[in-house]
């Protein structure tokens, strides 16, 4: 049985949004796909939330989402982990056969976070790591800098990630954060663990995106276009950070489920476009080469020669990617969905490629976790 | 289509308070438990999902990737599930869905919890799931709220306090046999006993309620071909159903839990069973609260409204009854204990030894073919249904 995303909403990216709450920014969501999708709410069977309690502020998140999702008595659950391993949720249950519609929500209302970095420390390791009040960041630098020594890339290699993607969210026009600036220019910007600097790091953003999958039979009843869920996957690393490799071993293999799935050998043929998750700048190149977008100390060449960009042979991150439509958190990974399926449906403005068919999503739960999503879109007809 | 889904093994540590093991070790325990009975590699195993109630407990933010490698996933597909204390029956039923849907063979469900890290005790952290603005600041727990709603049920059905007492005794009489009952839980309680207890929040006494437990669970689920191929007698998942309640539980009436009902007729549906007070012969319904069992009894619609508590009387829901539901009979939380998640994933466990006949001195007297587990969590707001099947 195949899989469809039938309806795609958006609240977009903003740096701070004191005017609505995170159950409007949901609501706002939820509306905008439903109609794209052509349903009501009554016809959704089940529902998934992506969300972490420390993030919101809340135990046991999902007691506040079924009333702005129209889930109210439905079946619905929270998934923790970042928004593919959600979807990977939902494109389960409907394979049972026992669903035919569902939904996965994630937000982030994380400038309600006067400081990140205290949430993100509250999940390193309380009795080895946390007695040692690193900052978080600190262990993103040391992972960068394991990751750039181990392929001999330097700062200006991951400099030209955050040009990229700051370019390609200005093209696009969408986010507060895009912005003409040179790798050069990047560098000059302000320390924050040695190597990463303040213009690695994707600023945090406030936003909420539904989607809404369906069987054959009811994607095909709603849409012209078929957007069919070719190949999902998602794993876990280890949360010991002492035991990262810089490889990003999760990507790998959730990326080999996903392929195997979507019946793709050589991912950099079969592949049209990329949303890959760019958290931090270096985190853009380690998962390219995790998933096999480039081989091991090749996609920084790669980078440089122009092949990730909007006219490249693998255009990367065509909206902006994270650095470039802000840290959502959690919802990462369904932003960089809703963006792909825009690239598919033609509906990608000034960043629009041309005709692509295949597109391959992966996304990182963010800092310090090491686990991820990969999923793969095509588009049939 | 759904592939079928059998359970090949089960895995439960003792259940205590203030546990030496951290909750990776635990998990670590509950797992090699579970695989040690289905004869099983973690190698074999294809993806590992994991149940666990609120971070604040732990005091760990991510706390399902923090317990990642204590319950063997390294390197491995992953996913936490959570419905706050529907986790743990919540658990079987996101383990079945990523077999039946035919993404992986094999998956092993570990639930775990540890509450005693919360100081000076978990309540205070409970405070924490209510709304900001509007509940938080007037320093709410859940014994208070469960106090409105078991206070409600009474009322409406004109329930006296020393029926809702016979729970606790039956309970807690049952857990004697459980040979991972938390110490101190268990025993032969009067109604006398559980009415002289200390009053928490009238009506709720400290004999109605579970405790702080510490303790992981854990079991092994396989596809219909893997099943067949590692044991003659595989019991099946056959149903499984799960709904949530709108969050404003105070514009709701507390007396019946709607959501359990829509749950139950979900699981039953899928299960094709018709006449549930006939097809279903063993219950292990949700009971961190006395009342909770009666009430959650009513919305599985084992029992008319407000006739729980009558049945209660007549023994219906006794272990060795011979025409009534055995109900708690692995003593339930009241008698185990109450780690949270591995609380439900127990309920779950109890019900696959009672198909297996491997229950021991809580095996129930009438011949089972068929039994429920329930739990229940949030802001008495969802519920989580299992089936299983011999």
């Amino acid at each position: 049985m195949n899989v469809y995303i039938i309806g795609i909403g958006l609240s977009a990216p903003k740096k701070i949004s004191p005017e609505v709450s995170f159950r409007e920014m949901i609501y706002e969501a939820a509306e905008k796909a439903y109609l794209d999708a052509g349903i009501e709410p009554k016809d959704v069977d089940t529902f998934v939330s992506v969300s972490e309690d420390y993030e919101e502020g809340t135990a046991i998140f999902d007691e506040y989402v079924p009333d702005q999702l129209g889930a109210v008595l439905k079946p619905v659950h929270t998934i923790c982990a970042d928004g593919i391993t959600g979807l990977a949720s939902v494109f389960a249950q409907i394979k049972t056969g026992h669903f035919k519609i569902g939904v996965i929500e994630a937000h982030s209302k994380l400038s309600n976070i006067k400081h990140h970095f205290h949430v993100h420390a509250m999940a390193l390791d309380p009795v080895y790591v946390r007695p040692l009040e690193v900052n978080p960041y600190f262990v993103a630098g040391l992972e960068m800098g394991m990751f750039l020594d181990s392929r001999g890339y330097d700062e200006l290699d991951t400099a030209q990630v955050v040009a990229k993607n700051k370019a390609n969210a200005l093209l696009f026009g969408r986010s507060p954060f895009g912005s003409f600036i040179s790798p050069e220019e990047v560098l000059l910007s302000q320390p924050v663990s040695d190597p990463l600097r303040e213009l690695d790091i994707a600023p945090n953003a406030d936003g909420a995106c539904v989607i809404v999958v369906a069987t054959e039979e009811i994607a095909k009843e709603r849409r012209g276009d078929l957007i069919k869920i070719a190949g999902i996957g998602f794993a876990e690393f280890t949360p010991n950070i002492e035991r990262w490799e810089g490889d990003a071993d999760y990507l790998r293999v959730a990326a080999q489920k996903a392929y195997s799935m979507a019946g793709i050998r050589n991912p950099l043929n079969d592949v049209d476009f990329a949303e890959i998750d760019d958290t931090f700048s270096y985190k853009e190149l380690q998962h390219l080469e995790a998933i096999g977008l480039a081989r091991f100390g090749e996609s920084a060449d790669l980078m440089r020669e122009g092949f990730y960009d909007l006219s490249g042979q693998l255009p990367v991150n065509t909206t902006g990617g994270n650095i470039g439509n802000g840290n959502l958190s959690l919802m990462n990974g369904l932003r960089a969905v809703y963006d792909a399926v825009l690239q598919l449906r033609g509906d990608a403005g000034n960043v629009q490629l041309e005709n692509p068919e295949t597109a391959l999503i992966a996304s990182w739960k963010g800092l310090p976790s090491s686990s991820g999503g990969v999923l793969i879109l095509r588009r049939e007809g | 289509m759904a592939q079928k889904v059998a359970v090949l093994g089960a895995g439960l540590t003792k259940f205590m308070r203030r546990a030496k093991e951290t909750g990776k070790e635990l998990s670590f325990e509950a797992a090699r438990m579970a695989l040690e009975e289905a004869n099983m590699d973690i190698s074999e195993i294809d993806c590992v999902v994991m149940a666990t109630a609120p971070d604040m407990f732990d005091g760990v933010h991510m706390k399902g990737d923090w317990l990642s490698d204590g319950a063997g996933a390294k390197r491995k597909p992953y996913m936490r599930s959570y419905v706050g204390g529907g986790s743990g029956v919540f658990a079987i039923i996101h383990g079945w869905y990523l077999v039946a849907s035919g993404l992986f063979d094999t998956c092993l469900v570990v639930a775990e919890e540890k509450m005693s890290s919360t100081m000076p005790h978990p309540q205070g952290a409970f405070n924490a799931i209510y709304d900001q603005f509007l509940e938080r600041p007037l320093g709410v727990n859940l014994l208070w709220i469960f106090s409105l709603e078991m206070m409600r049920y009474m009322h409406v059905h004109k329930i006296p306090l020393e029926t809702i007492a016979l729970v606790s005794v039956k309970n807690k009489k049952n857990g004697l046999d459980h040979p991972c009952t938390q110490k101190g839980i268990a025993g032969n309680y009067t109604v006398k006993d559980v009415l002289n207890s200390e009053v928490i929040a009238y009506p709720v006494h400290r004999l109605m309620v579970s405790p702080v437990t510490d303790a992981a669970a854990a079991i092994v689920i396989t596809s219909e071909h893997e099943a067949k191929r590692r044991t003659d007698k595989p019991i099946w998942i056959e149903g499984v159903g799960w709904c949530l309640d709108t969050s404003y539980w105070t514009n709701r009436d507390l007396y019946y839990p709607k959501y359990v009902e829509y749950a139950a007729r979900m699981a039953y549906e899928m299960a094709g069973i018709k006449d549930p007070r006939k097809e279903i012969h063993v219950v292990e319904p949700y009971d961190p609260f006395a009342y909770k069992e009666l009430h959650h009894l009513e919305g599985l619609l084992l029992a008319d409204k407000g006739e729980a508590p009558k049945l209660l009387e007549k023994g219906f829901w006794d272990r060795d009854t011979k025409d009534g539901i055995p109900s708690c009979p692995s003593g339930g939380l009241l008698g185990v204990g109450n780690p949270i998640a591995a609380a439900g994933l127990m309920k779950v466990i109890e019900i696959y030894l009672q198909l297996k006949g491997e229950a021991g001195k809580r095996q129930v007297r009438r011949e089972v073919k068929r039994g429920l587990a329930q739990a229940w969590g949030d802001l008495m707001q969802v519920g989580t249904v299992v089936i299983l099947s011999k």
